[in-house]
């Protein structure tokens, strides 16, 4: 078979079975991928650790499960460990029977023996199920300028804005493949041009953005283009400190799931931008201006997927992406504050905070754990996403300040501060 | 009848009954239900329709898109869009084709390529065909693939 990319001998060797049948069929699916758009060559995988989307042993990817033991048994392990994201289960997390009975015998059945291929694969540890991997405590965080091979669009987004690493908005399992053979397809976001932004994102708004709608609203505007947002600094400041990347993280998760975007830079905070200034923008960008009233718009139109669209929620998470330590804290001081205010003991529904296990199992050794247990909060390193993508769950009033949770399930989104007003208020 | 030139990502032949989706094909939500919940043929059972189950797709919702000619802008959804498409591919539960008007998206080229490599059969896909040919294509009427990328619609 004749290729377009100009590949190395070793490459050539690989593709012709130097390294047994497996990593052939591995590299080649690189190349065909990497073909599709463009790629002149292939270029090193850089980080020290990879991220995998597939957390879960879902039924329906049996097929996915078997070609995992076709790499197992041929040798094609990855070079580099890696995180994954969250598991779709966790026993603390409010379900009836019915859905404990689909969850375990029938939907998730192959999460034990998934978890078991993970780990013959390269996974770091049984701690490393989270999507936010590049936290301090988790670990995973790549330097400026490596290059990875990632998926989970949110932390794809945040290791190419927030860090400054290069990586494409991979699909599941091809992200695997460039652990495997420690190489990528050289093309998109790995590339200098790739990384210029296609649009400029004028902030104007008389108050600091919420950080969802206004991801949500790049998102849909951008589509799969990198923005360069300016006026945001006035908002958020300067220095990427926790309280900004937090910010950073929710926002681009929504600009990730609400569109497609893979990086967007914010003039005077993120690397290339505070390096690169303007010169980032390419010649004919399109402007888009965010004020008020557009993000007013903007949550006006997302559809209430509910059938009883006055049902009282009867689940409400907070967490997706998974929260940061700092971010915990801020909601537990919330919480208690706003049950205080209202003479509540408990919240009033059902309420699951979600963060990494290493952020949980932090946040459990300061005082503040037993604060965030008295509010009747539960505290899980459940993903939201897998545990609402199911039949049952579809029909269940849950609500959610995550615009990406928003958007993949039936969940119905509020502000932090509509949700905080909701969960400590008497339920109606 | 009406020629559109495309580039073929899996090339191949085939000829298929269209079905079109103007807006961005969700590949998971399109799939799910259809592969796990669904209709899911029972034993002995020939139906093997793999409905679509996305509700936000007008277009699509309820229609069987196994063996057809799907037409389709790009897909969008979740990450695990292409591993989805292989394992479609993989149970035999695929279109016969996909045909892009515009350029193929990370997600399904990786479930295309997948499903090229690793899967007995891979599905012919197409891309780049324009938005004339998105306009022109409707459901029911005869698509024909050549192994350069030519479809033919009648």
């Amino acid at each position: 078979m004749e290729y377009k990319m100009n590949l190395t001998q070793e490459e050539l060797d690989i593709l012709n079975g130097s390294k047994g049948e497996a990593m052939a069929k591995v590299m080649k699916t690189l190349v065909l991928y990497g073909e599709a758009f463009g790629a002149t060559k292939m270029v090193p995988v850089e980080s020290k650790m990879g991220h995998l989307v597939t957390s879960f042993g879902l039924k329906v990817m049996k097929p996915v499960y078997d070609l995992m033991d076709q790499l197992i048994e041929g040798g094609a392990l990855s070079q580099q460990k890696f995180s994954v994201d969250p598991k779709p289960l966790d026993p603390n997390v409010p379900a009836n029977l019915l859905q404990k009975l689909i969850f375990n015998k029938f939907m998730y059945s192959m999460q034990d023996s998934y978890d078991a291929q993970l780990n013959k694969l390269g996974l770091i540890d049984n701690e490393s199920y989270t999507c936010t991997c590049y936290m301090d405590e988790v670990g995973n965080i790549p330097k400026k300028g490596e290059i990875l091979s990632w998926a989970e669009s949110s932390a794809v987004v945040f290791a190419n804005s927030v860090l400054g690493a290069r990586c494409n908005r991979n699909s599941g399992i091809i992200e695997l493949f460039g652990s495997i053979v420690g190489r990528v397809p050289y093309f998109g976001l790995v590339t200098d041009e790739g990384r210029k932004a296609t649009w400029i994102v004028e902030v104007k708004t008389t108050k600091k953005p919420e950080a969802q709608i206004l991801g949500s609203a790049i998102g849909m505007k951008v589509m799969e283009d990198v923005p360069f947002i300016k006026g945001l600094d006035k908002w958020i400041g300067t220095e990427l400190d926790g309280d900004t990347k937090a910010y950073l993280k929710d926002f681009g998760a929504a600009t990730a799931s609400n569109g497609a975007v893979g990086l967007y830079h914010i003039e005077s905070l993120t690397p290339e931008a505070v390096e690169m200034g303007e010169s980032l923008i390419a010649e004919g960008a399109k402007v888009y201006v965010v004020d008020d009233a557009e993000l007013e718009r903007v949550q006006a139109n997302y559809p209430v997927m509910w059938k009883d669209k006055n049902a009282t929620p009867k689940l409400c998470f907070v967490g997706c992406p998974h929260l940061s330590h700092a971010q915990l804290i801020e909601w537990t001081d919330n919480v208690a504050a706003g049950l205080k205010k209202n003479g509540l003991k408990k919240v009033s529904i059902p309420t699951v905070f979600t963060a990494a296990p290493a952020v949980v199992e932090e946040f459990n050794k300061t005082p503040y754990a037993e604060k965030l247990k008295a509010t009747g909060v539960i505290l899980s390193y459940i993903c939201p996403l897998m545990y609402m993508n199911n039949p049952l769950c579809k029909s269940m009033p849950v609500i959610t300040n995550s615009n990406k949770l928003r958007t993949y399930t039936t969940s119905r989104y509020y502000r932090s501060d509509e949700i905080l007003d909701i969960i400590t208020k008497e339920a109606k | 009848m009406k020629q559109f030139k495309g580039r073929p990502v899996v090339a191949g032949k085939c000829t298929a009954e269209a079905l079109v989706s103007h807006g961005g094909f969700n590949t998971l939500a399109s799939f799910q239900n259809a592969l796990q919940f669904g209709d899911m043929p029972l034993i002995g059972d020939k139906n093997k329709e793999t409905k679509c189950g996305d509700q936000n797709n007008t277009d699509l919702y309820g229609k069987p898109m196994g063996g057809k000619a799907l037409c389709l802008p790009q897909t969008i959804g979740s990450t695990t869009g292409g591993m989805v498409l292989y394992c479609a591919n993989v149970m035999k539960r695929n279109p016969a084709c996909m045909l892009f008007s515009e350029h193929i998206d990370s997600l399904a080229c990786a479930g295309a390529v997948l499903a090229a490599v690793w899967a007995d059969e891979p599905m012919v896909t197409v891309d780049c065909l324009g938005q004339e040919f998105l306009d022109y294509v409707k459901d029911g009427m005869k698509i024909t693939v050549e192994e350069d990328g030519t479809v033919t619609v009648e």
